[in-house]
């Protein structure tokens, strides 16, 4: 019975949590200074570990393409498979659960030491709202560099898809671009690219809201760093499976 | 004009008279998972006085203090600042409230992230924008002057004693000039010359400013230097308060029994 009340506590304290961010976030005075050093921690230090997982995706998409393709003889289609597998499926979700790992972790830590050592009591206790300057730029930070982020790793494993193929065969980046975004609409990818926003709000609001209700030291703060990542994570693929039948329904 | 702070604790309670003390706690009333931490407390606090409120540990003298400035709510009861009560205030307008006072963590709750003039900047960068940096920064230079830390202000938390900690908390608390001033164990942890320092800083700093201070400590001796008033809790009620002469002439047993052991 215990484990079955934990979970419906859960989900209403965090329902509690966002509604005192949102509230936060919406009334004066704005954080902008910590928001700017927030957007520099999730997109700017992120940027290196979704750039390399980018390029790791669009190798093995390369490889992977170009043998079942191959199999079927479709391989004329390489380009357009690699743009639609790349920019539709696997650079939003790498980038979300590249992005989970790196700053799930890195905020729930953070916000857990925090709380553990009383610094977020000493900002309250300084008539300084931390939903506001804590939660609230975090997440916000998160909802807009995500989909930069995932931008980025789309060119990225594009470009290094495209790299692993011409050292194989002859195909120029010209020819590989022009036939890859042929037939190409903004509903097949502007709605894949900004859902990840979406990501951002579970990776955000689920790393501060751990990490701002721990207790219990150094055991405390260990599980609100994993707990962020794995449930960030979890929610993250989970929320895809709704994102991607809205958009199919709404961005046909 | 009025401000924010009595826009919000108007809207808390009905004005009252100017005689009203400037902290009041009525029959408070705190439990934690079923233990009774605190119960039916009452204490009042005038302008210019300070209080020690003494005790064993876990008997609640540091969640009085978290109930008063509001990170915590009690299960019943009222607490009153300037005669307004403040339970049920919203975050930001219990801000607004929080903004006259000041408060010392046990822990001193430095920001590890920040330098020691930065944790002492971090209150005036918050609510006090009509500053310029240079008029901030000389702030800061005084505030910390004023508690001995003067040569420190790159230093980070870190890499000062717990002593010198206290100190920069102190600072911290005194930024935004507030009239209360809440001290959880000002001087626990610390060795008797550290100790008797930070005792005498605050005794300085309360002539200077007069402000409304409760002490929480486990120490008779600063209590007595600190304090003009001393209340003794005991299982989550006061048992004894009045001046330390009061306490020594006491009959009542848990009270020779502190005063003998401390």
């Amino acid at each position: 019975m215990r484990p079955f009340i934990g979970f419906f506590e859960w989900f209403g304290s965090l329902g509690i949590f966002s509604w005192q961010v949102l509230r936060a976030a919406v009334t004066p005075p704005y954080e902008w200074r910590e928001l700017i050093r927030q957007l520099d921690e999730v997109g700017s230090k992120s940027l290196p570990l979704v750039a390399m997982a980018g390029a790791a995706i669009g190798v093995i998409l390369s490889l992977e393409a170009r043998y079942s393709l191959t199999r079927f003889g479709a391989k004329s289609m390489f380009p357009a498979t690699l743009v639609y597998s790349v920019l539709q499926v696997m650079g939003p979700v790498i980038t979300g659960l590249v992005v989970s790992g790196r700053v799930g972790a890195g905020m729930g830590a953070e916000l857990a030491s925090m709380k553990v050592t009383e610094q977020i009591d000493a900002i309250e206790a300084s008539a300084i709202n931390p939903y506001r300057l804590l939660a609230a730029t975090r997440i916000l930070a998160c909802i807009l560099m995500l989909p930069l982020l995932t931008l980025a790793t789309d060119a990225i494993a594009l470009l290094t898809g495209w790299f692993a193929q011409a050292l194989v065969e002859p195909l120029s980046f010209h020819q590989f671009i022009t036939n890859g975004f042929s037939g190409a609409t903004f509903n097949a990818f502007v709605p894949q690219t900004f859902k990840t926003s979406v990501y951002g709000l579970i990776i955000g609001l689920i790393a501060c809201f751990q990490g701002m209700r721990t207790r219990g030291g150094a055991a405390g703060v260990g599980r609100a760093a994993t707990n962020s990542v794995v449930l960030a994570s979890l929610f993250l693929i989970l929320s895809d499976v709704v994102l991607v039948k809205f958009i199919l329904v709404f961005f046909p | 004009m009025a401000t924010a702070y009595d826009i919000a604790t108007k809207q808390a309670e009905p004005e009252q008279d100017g005689l009203a003390p400037v902290i009041a706690v009525e029959n408070l009333y705190k439990s934690f998972a079923g233990h009774k931490v605190l119960n039916g407390i009452s204490l009042r606090v005038d302008r210019g006085e300070t209080l020690a409120v003494l005790g064993r540990s876990g008997t609640g003298k540091s969640v009085l203090l978290r109930l008063i400035i509001g990170l915590d709510t009690p299960d019943s009861g009222s607490i009153c600042i300037h005669g307004h009560a403040i339970g049920g205030l919203s975050i930001d307008r219990m801000g607004e409230v929080r903004k006259k006072m000041g408060f010392l963590f046990q822990s001193a709750a430095l920001y590890d992230s920040l330098t020691v003039a930065e944790n002492v900047a971090f209150p005036l960068e918050h609510h006090r924008r009509d500053l310029s940096k240079s008029e901030r920064a000389d702030r800061v230079r005084q505030l910390l002057a004023e508690v001995g830390m003067e040569g420190d202000l790159e230093k980070m938390p870190s890499d000062i004693s717990g002593g010198m900690q206290k100190r920069v908390g102190l600072a911290r608390a005194l930024a935004l000039e507030p009239e209360i001033l809440l001290l959880d164990e000002p001087t626990a942890g610390l060795d008797p010359i550290s100790s008797g320092e930070i005792g005498e800083l605050i005794l300085k700093l309360q002539r200077e400013r007069r402000m409304a201070s409760i002490v929480v400590t486990h120490d008779l001796h600063s209590a007595r230097t600190i304090a003009g008033r001393l209340a003794l809790l005991n299982e989550g009620d006061v048992v004894i308060e009045g001046a330390f002469e009061d306490l020594q002439q006491s009959d009542i047993g848990f009270v020779k029994e502190f005063l003998k052991q401390s």
